[in-house]
């Protein structure tokens, strides 16, 4: 969901929009007639699958889905899968266009919570307990399919899990004498002293306002421990509670301190991630799913990947919190629409799909999926195993709050976000809009 | 060949596929927006109607009034960016040395699209490794303006790049509007002992005076519903400080699913710039418009 690379396409405007939605409405299904050369009495049949992978910037992913296709095909020789590949911003706003013309495809990907609220409200996703009953549920990782069920069932199911470390570069923090922070009153001292050296400390893309969403997150969770935020949200406390005050305060402490590098609420986050890896700044803060850039990609100095390594978000002194709580949560998963003709092909492709992911994605692709996995049967860098061991060690995750919030109050969080680093309000003000936001949606 | 275009018949058998391709695929959106426009609807699932709630929340979100003055902003940078236009303009049409190198350069940035623009530019104003912050810094500055990520700044940061990139349209405009002219006029002047500048000010701008109001119209209208540039370099941020309303509009439409509320905007702005247009032909149109020459 995160990975909001600044693609071309981005740029595309409302206009080129009406143009994709009137392309969309080519797309209907077509039931083949009987030609099955197996003698079956299957009736041929095509599923329409539309991703977000395409091959120039999402290249592994593009392949293992391509080759979980072929594989599916073969299994079933009565079913053709036909493909539709977009950006991820553009992918978003092609699934709003479709369901207002009901023309969704026939297995599609979605993101949590929030950002599924609307389609299960207006009935166009299926309901997939069926196939998690199937025993598909035992394979997952506690926690995720959870984010994708609304009234006990669920919409969609996850292909990734990821959870949100601060990467460190160990030759700064050597050259400077620093040593990685357990507490927020080490962690300002590190800041203090790469400052004092001339270090940027903290990459970070806060034009992109999820960004700067972590690091309040994490404030939150460690001062306020794992409900004070959950609580605010879900409206069974309020946003006025002083330990998430206090959460915006350190914010701005933080920024006091110059933690963050210049200029941060005008980069993009792929600018920042650029700054970290060239060794300009400290450390940077961001989801697993960048772990293969700090691993395995070959495009990357080697002597950069073995600088990296990452420790967990430090204590607040007082706080409620626990170290051993992470931000992260499901990434996107796999829906089949309500209105499909081919609904049963569709869910057992899912389920396929679903299972051939969690073996693949991983070790060819960097991606931690849904599905659970066993770190002794896989062959990965070290880092990566650390990552996943803590995965399996979390006392908890709590959702990216954007993603947890509806559309409309995700937007005044980022928002807000933006505003905090900025200077432009203050911590009462910051907890004051969110709850009128909040409130309002009541 | 006379007698066919006589025959209306024939001139509406001819118009009906651009007027039927005109219809579904401007008209009809535009209808449909000002119809969702009354709408409670999020895009997704059923509509409920809410009569004129919409335009009623618009006029006092102040969200909106805030990007609307934005836009408002940057026609007024826009208009008065024609100036500098023109005056590139006047040197060039004049045949100075080099004129035609002149004119390919300031028309590269129109072969650009906004994207690679946006791109370009992020760079320039990159806050530590870009052009302008390491010239800045070269000559002594020691803390160097964040350009996009100023909330003061960031508006004017953008505006750079639109007046550069839209030099060269209407440098071709004022160009072959310049190259009209007839020479005689010119030569007349001159041997009257008119100045270049007095040629300037007194013959060729009354010359081409009905170009000059029409790209005024194109440039306030360019700019009510400018987009993409701002878009891709800030999206509207930090904190709203570079919104303007159709960046606000597609916000609302697209990501926080308020699709109702969109769409008032969005025929709210239609109706503006209908207005806008027509004020600006009312105030300019005068009696000399027809030149003879």
């Amino acid at each position: 969901m995160k990975k909001k690379s600044l693609s071309i396409m981005t740029s595309l405007s409302l206009a080129s929009l009406v143009v994709l939605s009137a392309c969309g409405s080519e797309n209907n299904t077509t039931t083949g007639t009987n030609t099955n050369n197996s003698g079956g009495t299957e009736e041929n049949v095509t599923i329409e699958f539309m991703h977000l992978w395409p091959q120039g910037s999402s290249a592994d992913h593009n392949r293992i889905v391509n080759q979980i296709i072929d594989e599916f095909e073969t299994n079933h020789p009565h079913v053709t899968i036909e493909l539709e590949v977009l950006e991820n911003e553009q992918y978003k706003n092609k699934l709003q266009v479709i369901s207002s013309s009901n023309q969704l495809p026939d297995v599609g990907m979605t993101w949590p919570a929030g950002f599924l609220e609307p389609y299960v409200n207006g009935e166009l996703f299926a309901p997939l307990d069926t196939i998690l009953d199937d025993g598909l549920r035992d394979e997952f990782v506690a926690g995720t399919v959870e984010a994708y069920e609304i009234n006990g069932s669920a919409y969609a199911l996850p292909l990734e899990l990821n959870i949100a470390p601060v990467f460190y570069n160990k030759a700064i923090f050597e050259e400077n004498g620093v040593e990685v922070p357990e507490s927020y009153e080490e962690f300002i001292d590190v800041i203090d002293t790469l400052v004092d050296n001339g270090v940027t400390p903290i990459a970070l893309g806060n034009r992109d306002r999820w960004t700067g969403s972590l690091w309040y997150m994490y404030l939150a969770d460690r001062i306020g421990g794992s409900d004070a935020l959950n609580s605010a949200i879900d409206r069974s406390g309020e946003f006025t509670d002083e330990r998430l005050i206090d959460a915006a305060d350190k914010i701005q402490e933080m920024v006091a301190h110059d933690a963050f590098v210049a200029g941060y609420n005008g980069l993009s986050d792929q600018e920042a991630k650029s700054e970290f890896m060239n060794n300009n700044a400290a450390m940077y803060l961001i989801g697993s799913w960048d772990l293969p850039n700090f691993t395995t990609n070959e495009e990357v100095p080697q002597d950069f990947r073995e600088n990296v390594g990452f420790f967990k978000f430090p204590e607040v002194e007082g706080g409620d919190g626990d170290i051993n709580s992470w931000v992260g949560g499901a990434g996107v998963g796999l829906f089949v629409a309500e209105n499909s003709d081919v609904k049963e092909e569709a869910k057992e492709f899912v389920r396929y799909f679903i299972q051939e992911w969690g073996k693949h994605s991983v070790e060819d692709a960097g991606v931690i999926p849904g599905t659970q996995v066993n770190t002794d049967e896989v062959d990965l860098p070290d880092l990566f195993i650390d990552v996943l061991d803590e995965l399996n060690n979390a006392s908890n995750i709590t959702l990216f709050a954007d993603v947890q919030m509806s559309a409309g109050v995700a937007e005044t969080h980022l928002n807000m976000i933006q505003s905090l680093f900025g200077n432009d309000v203050n911590p009462e003000e910051f907890a004051e809009a969110h709850e009128q936001a909040l409130s309002e949606e009541d | 060949m006379n007698k066919i275009m006589s025959d209306k018949k024939i001139i509406a058998l001819y118009t009906l596929p651009a007027l039927i391709l005109l219809l579904i695929l401007i008209y009809v959106p535009i209808v449909l927006t000002g119809y969702y426009g009354l709408m409670d609807w999020d895009g997704i699932g059923p509509m409920t109607f809410i009569g004129l709630d919409n335009y009623k929340a618009l006029i006092s979100d102040h969200l909106f009034w805030n990007s609307a003055y934005h836009s408002l902003l940057l026609a007024i940078f826009s208009v008065l960016s024609l100036i500098i236009y023109l005056a590139i303009s006047l040197v060039l049409a004049s045949q100075i040395k080099g004129a035609d190198v002149f004119r390919k350069i300031y028309l590269i940035p129109m072969l650009l699209s906004s994207v690679a623009i946006a791109q370009l530019w992020m760079r320039i104003y990159h806050p530590s490794n870009g052009v302008m912050n390491r010239f800045l810094t070269s000559i002594g500055i020691e803390n160097p303006p964040l350009w996009l990520s100023d909330t003061s700044l960031v508006l004017f940061a953008i505006f750079v790049p639109i007046l550069w990139q839209y030099a060269g349209f209407y440098i071709i405009i004022y160009y072959a509007a310049l190259r009209n002219i007839p020479n005689e006029l010119v030569e007349a002047a001159r041997i009257d002992g008119a100045t270049p500048f007095q040629i300037a000010y007194k013959i060729k701008l009354p010359l081409i005076s009905g170009v000059i109001k029409v790209t005024i119209v194109l440039a306030v209208i360019g700019s009510l519903k400018y987009f993409d540039l701002i878009y891709v370099m800030t999206d509207g941020g930090p904190n709203g400080a570079s919104e303007v309303m159709a960046s606000y509009m597609y916000k609302l439409a697209f990501r926080t699913n308020d699709f109702g509320y969109g769409s008032a905007i969005g025929f709210f702005l239609l109706i503006l710039i209908l207005l806008v247009t027509y004020l600006i032909r009312k105030l300019t149109t005068s009696r000399e418009d027809n030149v003879q020459y």
